[in-house]
């Protein structure tokens, strides 16, 4: 579990973050949703330790997060698997080198073991002979599956996917969703999802916090999406007068 | 302003240097990460460094030449003055400023663009100490690759120097040969050596600098780029005096 206690972040003037407190549950699918410039990339960055909070705490389980000297921040690490938005896959490396690039720097495997490893996270998401292959010859949907392969080969117990939808059509993306909720459970590991993507929210929002203006405006789960009078979260999710008729039809008023 | 600019600057760098120097957490990785940046750096630099270094010769012989013309001063002082002049100034001090151009620009356009595609947040949260892996090697690989590069520079320009004044009749061969062999020091080449690890340094870890710490977009990338090799042959040049200062007192 990772828990955030009133986490404040400014940008000089600009205060992006006012108070964050939240706790993101293991086995299950934690989204932070909110309107771009919400603040939710901003959160995401400081969960990881990508960013230093103004004032506030993060914890992992037990352990306070700001203040772990250099070594243990890496020991952390270690044990986090991240999901960028554009994949951030080294290009000049093939898709085999990417995934194999934690292991070559952290274990002690045989050339052997790692690429078994590899091949074994290659295909959890479904992507077999891709191996040789560079970023720039695969698909953007394929590309987040191996941004997933990668962050997952050291067996992470905290998972973060920074707008796993962005870039992909509505079908990719439910496949994606689908997969970072099934590694979720079956790793039992603490997923993190930063997104402003409808169709996640009602897939895979096992816990959700909107953000809005730097503060949480609602949590909840996809199952109370629909019923609550939240106009911020009404506003965001249903945001077009077609999505506002089907709620409306759902809700059979 | 400018000066505070400056000390920002200067403290940054420091403790870039401070974070890169560290242990690596594996080495085989930063040794062949090491090895693909002398290959980079060495051999992918041999041949400009060859061809300027060999017109550096040439015309520091015709120049020499000219100036001697009409004077009492003996010819075989062409070879001399070529020698002393490529070791002990030009083979170094002009081999890094083109380096710092194509070595410089390349490292700072790779580790920015590594930055701006967030290469270098994904290492990160992998657990890299991504200032010693980027960082350390590029360094090493520099410091033990551009030495080398240097004195094959020398070596190439003395060749130049005869090429321009042997074949072309400005001088006889043995005079040259003997201009080569007269007032040798020694010292002159630890002088060269070391003004090539000086500036292998700074141009390394200058470029690294600018672009570790790139932000915004291409226009940012670029300027970063064009910053790592004014700012590199800036320093060149500084500790260029400096150290002929010293090592001459």
């Amino acid at each position: 579990m990772i828990r955030t206690k009133d986490i404040f972040k400014s940008f000089g003037e600009n205060e992006v973050l006012k108070g964050i407190t939240t706790e993101f549950y293991k086995g299950k699918t934690n989204l932070i949703i909110g309107r771009s410039g919400a603040g939710k990339t901003v959160l995401l960055k400081l969960l990881v330790g990508l960013l230093n909070p103004t004032s506030g705490e993060v914890w992992y389980d037990d352990t306070k997060f700001f203040s772990l000297n250099k070594k243990e921040v890496r020991a952390i690490r270690m044990q986090v698997g991240m999901l960028f938005q554009a994949s951030a896959l080294f290009d000049s490396m093939t898709v085999e080198e990417n995934i194999r690039f934690p292991l070559d720097m952290f274990t002690n495997m045989t050339y052997k073991e790692k690429r078994k490893q590899v091949d074994i996270c290659l295909e959890r998401v479904s992507l077999p002979e891709v191996n040789d292959s560079f970023p720039s010859e695969i698909s953007g949907g394929m590309q987040k599956r191996v941004g997933i392969a990668r962050a997952i080969v050291l067996n992470p117990r905290y998972l973060f996917c920074d707008e796993p939808n962005s870039g992909l059509d509505p079908k990719t993306s439910i496949v994606i969703d689908e997969l970072i909720l099934d590694i979720t459970k079956e790793k039992n590991i603490t997923t993190v999802i930063n997104t402003h993507d409808m169709n996640s929210v009602m897939e895979v929002g096992e816990n959700i916090i909107l953000l809005h203006n730097g503060e949480i405006a609602w949590r909840g789960h996809r199952g109370e999406v629909l019923e609550s009078d939240n106009e911020i979260l009404q506003d965001f999710i249903f945001a077009s007068p077609f999505l506002q008729r089907l709620r409306t039809s759902a809700l059979g008023k | 302003m400018f000066f505070k600019n400056i000390l920002y600057h200067f403290g940054r760098y420091v403790m870039m240097l401070g974070t890169a120097i560290a242990r690596p957490e594996k080495v085989s990785m930063y040794y062949k990460e090491t090895m693909r940046q002398m290959n980079d750096i060495g051999i992918g630099s041999l041949f400009i460094v060859c061809l300027i270094a060999i017109f550096i010769g040439a015309v520091t012989a015709v120049q020499f030449s000219y100036q001697l013309d009409g004077t009492l001063v003996p010819v075989y002082y062409i070879g001399y003055v070529v020698r002393d002049m490529t070791i002990i100034e030009l083979a170094p001090t002009f081999t890094c400023l083109v380096l710092a151009g194509k070595v410089g620009s390349n490292i700072a356009s790779e580790i920015g663009g590594m930055r701006q595609k967030e290469h270098i947040d994904a290492m990160e949260i992998m657990g890299v100490n991504t200032a010693a892996y980027l960082i350390l090697p590029k360094v090493i690989a520099a410091l033990v690759v551009i030495p080398m590069l240097v004195a094959v520079g020398a070596f190439i320009s003395i060749i130049g120097g005869y090429l321009a004044s042997v074949p072309t009749g400005v001088m006889a061969d043995a005079d040259y040969i003997k201009g080569l062999r007269s007032f040798f020091d020694p010292f002159n080449v630890t002088m060269m050596f070391i003004k090539a690890v000086v500036f292998a340094f700074i141009l390394t870890t200058v470029s690294c600098y600018q672009g570790y710490h790139v932000r915004g977009g291409s226009i940012e990338l670029g300027q970063a780029s064009t910053n790592a090799v004014v700012f590199s042959d800036i320093l060149i040049l500084v500790a260029d005096y400096l150290l002929a200062v010293i090592l001459t007192s």
